[in-house]
């Protein structure tokens, strides 16, 4: 079996694939963060909380309305949208007069009001999500057994965030988005509901926090702390990808991913402050990612 | 500023007093944070500047002072200034590496530089990981006050409050506060009156880190353990929660807000995860309906700067 | 009086108030004794402990008849979330302001560190149940210090030695990169080669990983019989799940799990734990005297059956509370002295006994977890697969280093 590296071919590719993998959770986390970024300049710290809410609404469809998977995933990002549409007009709204950071503060504060509660319902142990009967199982790929979940969830992320970045950055409606954050009273005197579609825009970036929720209940723990550590690692990608871009999130998003299984192999015990010496090295050398604009 | 005088003088003579009546371990913890977070408002409140990752000062003095008193067997006073001097020399790497970048930038490669010192010391062995640095001595003091007498200890923690609140109150109200306060209304037009503004917000950096740091090493001598709580991103948030709810960029702010915000966590202790719920719900309320903080309505309210 | 002066001056009160639930006016008279339930209420361990702990100290009260032999008992209780800092800083309050004498339960090997430090600071007594390492009867033994229900030692020899002698003799480890991990990883590996095992590879995870697909991987493919979890918590269950998922058990290896409790198997359900092999020294299903012990506890903890922690917990205050009433003082190193003097029975461990180190005495059991088909209900998880006696089950006196061990 040919090495690389000392480490045998078939082992590396396995730890690239799983990379790739994790990479798409990366992707269409800071996808939705980004998207929420890019286009409204709000920091949504709760985004963490809200992937949660998506695995949880998942895991009461499922135990409590006997609802499964395939339509959990339509289900659930509606429902924590509509919460997240909630959340902008009541609270976001006010505060975009102000400075950027005071947004920040809130949705901080709204991510530890939002898991605190449900820590204190249903604990830290987390609960049991079947993985749904049609992807259970997997192939001998040769070099390393793939469940067919994982292999579901690179594609069906890759799906959403190419879908999402060809509709923002490739029709109308995302060009009336990316107008809009530009200059909002210009637009608005052009016809265009402004306040609408910002709030709705938010509502969708949270929407896909909450898809990313659901496709992260059955492989792992459905808990109230999913979200907190993982949010820190999605703003770093997003930071690295540049924070208006939506290419650079999914494609950083991916590679972070990449990197990570990489380090894994030769180096693990790094895993964790991977992302965060690249980060502070883009912020360095390009402080707008590197596929930002200077804004 | 005669009652911002006479503000600190009833605020040194209420803490002086407070351990006849309130349980003094209580107090020190209040006084470290109080200190903490003030060092954080000079920051933000006066140099406009969120760090989202000042715990990795708190932390890293802490870590430093403990590990100073108990493996290399410094005196209290050394470890103190030890630990510091940890938190200092981390302050101007790390200022030096973000103090470019502005707004939600800064705040973010604060948070990842933090980030990176947390796993740093969650996996190094001199920190212990998850047990932390246990059972650090107090030692003598000079030689010859023992601070395992609580009294010691209590006058010991309120001496260096007292001392670094004061260093805070005078870099506020100089030359240098001034230029600060400039910089963070309008930078461009300070710049444009010759000032590098750079150059100031790094010094305030590096201010704020180190006294950071003299809170984080006195904490670890009051409470002979140093652990991984200190430098978690969740500190980092809670600082911010204490000095916005005591009111930005008021000097006593950040003291009444650490109090309020250590005495809740103590009351609502035996209800656990609430505490984290109330957190966050404070910091909804501060940041959508009180933004000026507790102190700030009420300087808001007799029209004086507090 | 200016108004700054009065605004001052009610900032001061407005201290002194919220201050007020740590003021010293505790009015509780020695012929109480108090006992301080300390454990994580809200987290990572709150089903292991939590509140079923205090359930557990309040029958034992009961049992043990307080009341009626004119002895009063106050239980208290708080949640240390897992930090050190925070839980010894409600030690010490306890132990300054409110007059508690004996702290119980503490899951996490840090926090039960620095309370063993507090408490033997002040001379008051700590009954370890929940947490692990064997440092607390070994380097940092302590005369006021029980460690009761299991410790690291304990679950690398019952569950190293079992697995290597049954044939699981080559061994991956899969640790958690701290401090706790490193040293299960590092009693178990003694263990193994000890029984003429091997360790074919080890892999350190950070703590709280999300995702063990890449040292799974890595476990597969060393081709050990055997892949031993030294982690704990969360990163056990989300280890399992995904072991589950990639077919691990299926393609012909073990999983041993180092530290497990009941409470974790009914979190992951039958169906991904099934197989699981490690070691507890309690399991509600053993005879008819701890079945009936609890089919009482479940109603009290929301029924959910005990974890061996909260048995741990029922037996250590019982106890207590028999040497206080035998020795008639709540001084806390007489009373350890006193435990130690007197053999312990209950229904829960049986006979046992309390060494000079601290460590209590009690057999352990080797459990397997039932495959679905095999239970007959909720919690009828476990197939008891051998028993290892008391004096085995535990590190030999002499080699903990502990001081008090001449």
């Amino acid at each position: 079996m040919p090495e690389i590296f000392g480490i045998p071919s078939a082992a590396l590719f396995g730890q690239l694939l799983i990379g790739l993998i994790n990479g798409s959770f990366y992707a269409l986390l800071s996808l939705g963060l980004a998207v929420i970024f890019g286009l409204l300049n709000i920091i949504n710290f709760t985004h963490g909380a809200q992937y949660m809410l998506g695995a949880f609404c998942a895991y009461f469809l499922l135990s409590r309305l006997g609802v499964g998977y395939w339509w959990s995933l339509l289900i659930a990002p509606l429902a924590v949208g509509a919460l997240g549409v909630l959340i902008e007009r009541t609270m976001l709204k006010p505060l975009y007069k102000l400075d950027h950071l005071y947004g920040l503060l809130l949705t901080f504060g709204l991510a530890l009001v939002i898991q605190g509660l449900f820590r204190n319902e249903f604990g830290s142990s987390g609960l049991p999500y079947p993985i749904a009967k049609e992807l259970a199982g997997g192939h001998n790929l040769g070099f390393m057994f793939l469940p067919n979940y994982r292999a579901w969830v690179v594609a069906a992320s890759l799906v959403v965030c190419v879908a999402t970045w060809f509709v923002i950055e490739r029709t109308k409606l995302g060009s009336y988005l990316r107008a809009a954050t530009e200059n909002p009273a210009l637009v608005q005197a052009f016809g265009i509901n402004v306040p609408r579609m910002i709030t709705l825009t938010y509502g969708f970036g949270v929407a896909l926090a909450a898809l990313a929720g659901v496709m992260a209940a059955p492989i792992y723990q459905v808990s109230p702390q999913m979200g907190a550590d993982l949010i820190i690692v999605v703003f770093a990608v997003v930071v690295i990808g540049g924070m208006g871009s939506i290419m650079g999130s999914i494609v950083t998003g991916f590679g972070l991913g990449i990197i990570e299984g990489l380090t894994k192999v030769f180096y693990p015990e790094a895993s964790n402050t991977v992302i965060f010496i690249i980060m502070a090295i883009v912020l360095l050398i390009k402080p707008a990612g590197l596929f930002g604009a200077q804004r | 500023m005669k009652h911002q005088y006479i503000g600190i003088a009833v605020m040194a003579l209420l803490f002086a007093l407070a351990p006849l009546v309130v349980y003094p371990v209580f107090m020190m913890k209040a006084m470290c944070f109080a200190l903490f977070a003030c060092a954080f408002n000079l920051l933000i409140g006066f140099g406009g500047l969120l760090s989202f990752g000042h715990a990795m000062f708190l932390g890293t003095a802490g870590y430093a002072a403990a590990h100073s008193a108990k493996i290399w067997g410094f005196p209290p006073e050394l470890a103190i200034v030890f630990g510091t001097a940890c938190a200092f020399l981390l302050s101007v790497v790390t200022g030096l590496l973000a103090i470019r970048r502005l707004g939600i930038y800064f705040a973010m490669i604060t948070l990842a530089l933090a980030q990176m010192i947390f796993f740093f010391y969650l996996q190094t062995p001199f920190t212990g990981g998850e047990d932390g640095i246990q059972a650090v001595p107090r030692g003598r003091l000079f030689g010859f006050i023992d601070l395992s007498s609580i009294w010691a200890m209590y006058y010991t923690v309120f001496v260096v409050f007292i001392a670094g609140f004061l260093i805070i109150y005078r870099a506020i109200h100089s030359p240098f506060g001034q230029v600060l306060k400039s910089i963070r209304e309008n930078e461009a037009r300070a710049t444009s009156l010759g000032y590098d503004s750079v150059r100031y917000k790094f010094m305030a950096f590096v201010l704020s880190g180190t006294l950071a740091g003299l809170a984080g090493a006195v904490k670890a001598l009051v409470f002979q353990l140093a652990s991984l709580t200190d430098v978690h991103w969740t500190m980092s948030g809670e600082v911010v929660l204490m000095t916005l709810l005591g009111g930005l960029g008021t000097i006593f702010g950040p003291v009444v807000g650490a109090f309020i915000i250590i005495a809740m966590e103590n009351y609502l202790a035996q209800l656990g995860a609430w505490v984290t719920v109330v957190q966050g719900a404070i910091f909804v309320v501060c940041v959508l309906t009180f933004r000026r903080g507790v102190v700030g309505e009420i300087a808001h309210f007799i029209k004086k700067p507090l | 009086m200016s108004a700054v002066r009065k605004l001052s001056a009610a900032l001061g009160l407005a201290f002194a108030a919220m201050s007020a639930p740590m003021v010293a006016n505790a009015q509780v008279s020695d012929g109480v004794v108090k006992i301080g339930v300390l454990s994580d209420m809200s987290s990572l361990y709150a089903d292991i402990g939590g509140p079923g702990s205090v359930a557990a100290a309040r029958m034992a009260v009961e049992d043990f008849g307080a009341a009626k032999k004119g002895m009063k008992v106050e239980i208290v209780s708080a949640d240390h979330q897992n930090k050190p800092d925070v839980g010894s800083a409600i030690a010490r309050q306890w132990y300054d302001v409110d007059k508690v004498d004996v702290i119980v339960d503490v899951p996490t090997s840090s926090v039960a560190l620095a309370v063993s430090q507090v408490t033997r600071d002040k001379g008051k007594v700590f009954l370890v149940s929940g947490a692990a390492s064997s440092d607390l009867t070994g380097k940092a033994c302590s005369p006021n210090t029980v460690h009761w229900t299991y410790d690291t030692w304990m679950l690398a020899n019952g569950t190293g030695s079992a697995i290597v002698k049954s044939g699981g003799n080559s061994w991956f480890f899969i640790t958690a990169d701290y401090a706790f991990g490193h040293a299960l990883e590092r009693d178990t590996e003694q263990v193994v080669l000890k029984n003429g095992g091997k360790v074919l590879g080890k892999v350190r995870h950070p703590l709280n990983a999300q995702d063990f697909s890449s040292f799974l991987l890595q476990a597969q493919s060393s081709k050990a019989k055997i892949i031993g979890l030294a982690n704990a918590g969360g990163d056990t269950i989300n280890s399992i799940k995904q072991a589950a998922e990639f077919g691990i058990v299926e393609r012909g290896q073990n999983l041993a799990g180092m530290l497990v409790f009941l409470s974790d198997i009914h979190g992951l359900g039958l169906t991904t734990a099934q197989g699981l092999i490690f070691t507890e020294s309690f399991y509600w299903d053993l005879n008819d005297q701890t079945r009936a012990w609890a089919k009482r506890f479940a109603p009290l903890n929301n029924n959910k059956y005990p974890t061996m922690v909260q048995a741990g917990v029922y037996s250590a205050v019982l106890h207590y509370l028999k040497a206080i009433e035998a020795g008639k003082t709540d001084d806390g190193t007489k009373v350890v002295a006193q435990m130690k003097k007197m053999p312990t029975d209950d229904p829960l461990f049986g006979k046992g006994s309390i060494r000079a180190d601290g460590r209590k005495l009690h057999p352990a059991y080797l459990v397997e977890v039932k495959k679905p088909v095999e239970s007959k209900g909720p919690y009828d998880y476990y197939k008891v697969r051998s028993q290892i006696p008391a004096d085995q089950a535990f590190r030999p006196e002499k080699e903990g280093g502990c001081s008090l061990v001449k």
